[in-house]
């Protein structure tokens, strides 16, 4: 792929600008938050091409935003946030990603490593045991017929009623983990099909279970609040979506989209940015049937976070309560939410997008839990399986800037061939393993592809997240286990 | 001339498949999709299934097409390998395809491929030819 070699102008250190006169049909300007040292990488692929064509969208307000750890997606670039007015506006069902509902949760413990460490090929063991991961693996929840679509609308709630997990881990869900507004009559049979299988399961690609430890803690108090307490505590990481119903529900409407273009009169440069107004039943259809897919994702997250919590439990040979395995939050990457926010001084409501992207509310926001009124959302950005994850909080500048989003994770610098030609699996799990990593994998292949030389360094994105000012460094933690699918 | 090659993208991964006429260009499209799925060299053409897809044009056939298979996959598990194209027009596409049921002693499985995208999805009519991204 060739270098991008369109108009970009500084702004200051962490801020650059593509002006909307780059292309006639851009409704704003593009918003870059990065680095010189980023962007050296940025402009080798067509991020921020995409960046420019997001800007066509109808309704568009303010900037069409990439984050910190922005690469070349489809439709869309991966660290996109665009925000619609809801009066012209459009949803894009590509705006959202194939896997609606990415996130990630962490749970603290009341454990020291010095106390995990001697035990963790044990415990990723029964991690990988417990918990259904890889391609073509089955998950173990068998579903009554039609009991999918109580999954679909109860979210979170179904699994707590089934017995996976604690009534207040609601409370510590993004949405409560059950989006409002979700009418499974919306999701198409085949996505159904999909997803019935699949619930409880990992998924393979990006997607892991990690035993990390706490390694720095920036603001003590903030940490404090979240449960975590000292250096050198064990905190576990679950990062998967909404499984083949998300995948499914997406393609679905994208191609419905196509068609609504059309009758809409909307012309856009990339089919997959396939979009139609928010006041259309095709919009109104998506959004609901979206609901869905993130209620299953929800799900999906808390059934295995309950066998986290199982399988390290039993491991550790201690209660759930005497671990202290409490949820600290769960937060989604690639969803659309209707939110109020701040356009040329007047509140409005807005259809915001995030594709690849965090949620990132201030203190005292009504949206974030009341345990967290006074410190602000909590932010995961977990990095590659070799390196450091972050915990942030939102902050006031997120909702200036950036529609209350900040970045997701560290996003990927070298393609999987590449990664797969110049790295071997069984090297990669070496190396990790001589770094105190110890690592359970689906396949070799896999592992080569998802290696820390093929990702960027999440410090750095996480740095100028900090930086820019939409959300706060809290802490730090580096992994000791990791499973992937 | 080889019937798919790989598009490198950072993210994702996509291929580009020809023939000697666009039917068989769909048919190479798909079977580039179940080599990034699956070692295909141990999988027999044992079993089929009939797929009809239906789009309003060519583009959105193809995007239909890999995107039913992949659905077939993951709801039966099966593996295809021989694509036999039986009705092939602007806006519909009839085949009967062949493969196996995913046997984990026999078969390796490569990646899991979410979704085809219409991101830079190309089809030319001309060179019988077609290119794909996926999002895996």
């Amino acid at each position: 792929m060739s270098p991008w070699t369109g108009p970009l102008e500084k702004v200051d250190d962490y801020r650059w600008r593509i002006p909307k006169s780059y292309k006639p049909g851009m409704r704003v300007d593009g918003l870059v938050f990065a680095n010189q040292e980023m962007l050296n990488d940025i402009l080798k692929e067509q991020s921020l091409e995409q960046v420019a064509n997001v800007a066509f969208l109808p309704g568009i307000v303010g900037y069409s935003l990439a984050m910190p750890d922005i690469h070349w997606g489809y439709g869309f670039p991966i660290g996109g946030v665009a925000a619609m007015r809801m009066s012209d506006g459009v949803i894009s069902p590509g705006g959202v990603g194939f896997d609606i509902n990415c996130g990630v949760r962490v749970l603290r413990t009341n454990l020291l490593e010095a106390e995990v460490r001697p035990k963790i090929r044990e415990l990723t063991d029964a991690l990988y045991r417990n918990v259904p991961s890889g391609l073509g693996s089955k998950g173990k929840i068998r579903l009554r017929h039609g009991e999918i679509d109580e999954v679909l609308v109860k979210g979170s709630r179904w699994a707590i009623e089934k017995g996976y997990g604690r009534p207040d881990d609601l409370e510590t869900t993004e949405e409560g983990g059950e989006m409002a507004g979700a009418d499974p009559a919306c999701v198409s049979s085949k996505a159904k099909e999909r997803g019935i299988p699949q619930l409880g399961t990992l998924g393979s690609g990006n997607h892991f279970l990690e035993v990390a430890v706490v390694d720095q803690i920036q603001e003590k108090a903030i940490a404090k609040d979240m449960g975590i307490d000292q250096i050198g505590q064990v905190v576990l990481l679950v990062h998967t979506g909404s499984r083949g119903l998300g995948h499914q529900t997406a393609g679905d409407y994208i191609e419905q989209m196509v068609t609504a273009m059309k009758k809409y009169k909307i012309e856009l440069p990339d089919r997959q940015l396939a979009c139609a107004p928010l006041d259309s039943r095709e919009g109104q259809d998506y959004l609901t049937a979206m609901r869905c897919a993130a209620n299953y994702a929800w799900t999906n997250r808390q059934c295995i976070a309950h066998w986290v919590r199982e399988s390290f439990s039993e491991v550790m040979g201690m209660s759930q309560e005497e671990a202290g395995l409490e949820l600290i939050y769960d937060v989604t990457h690639n969803i659309a939410k209707i939110e109020e926010h701040e356009v040329d001084g007047k509140k409005e409501m807005l259809c915001v997008h995030r594709k690849g992207a965090t949620r990132a509310f201030p203190a005292g926001h009504p949206d974030i839990p009341r345990k967290y009124a006074r410190i602000g959302q909590p932010v995961f950005i977990p990095g590659d399986m070799g390196r450091f994850s972050y915990i942030l909080v939102g902050t006031e500048q997120a909702m200036k800037e950036s529609f209350g989003s900040t970045c997701h994770g560290a996003g990927r610098v070298k393609s999987r061939a590449a990664a797969k030609r110049e790295l071997r699996g069984d090297e990669v799990r070496r190396d990790l393993e001589s770094r105190g990593i110890t690592i359970r994998a689906g396949s070799l292949k896999g592992l080569a592809e998802e290696a820390s030389q093929a990702y960027k360094d999440v410090s750095t994105v996480v740095n100028v997240a900090h930086n820019v000012g939409i959300s706060r460094i809290v802490a730090r933690s580096r992994p000791i286990g990791v499973i992937k699918g | 001339m080889k019937r798919f090659q790989l598009i490198e993208h950072t993210a994702d991964t996509g291929l580009v498949a020809h023939g000697s006429s666009l039917a068989e260009a769909f048919a190479n499209a798909a079977y580039g999709l179940f080599s990034i799925i699956a070692e295909l060299n141990k999988v027999r053409g044992s079993e089929s299934r009939p797929v009809a897809v239906s789009a309003e044009d060519v583009e959105g056939l193809l995007f239909n097409w890999l995107n039913h298979l992949i659905y077939i996959f993951e709801v039966e598990y099966l593996l295809f390998k021989r694509f036999d194209i039986t009705e092939f027009t602007e806006h519909n596409l009839k085949a009967t395809c062949w493969g196996e049921t995913y046997n984990p002693s026999r078969h390796q499985l490569k990646l899991g491929v979410k979704s085809a995208t219409y991101y830079m999805l190309k089809v030319d009519r001309e060179r019988n030819r077609v290119q794909v991204i996926f999002d895996v």
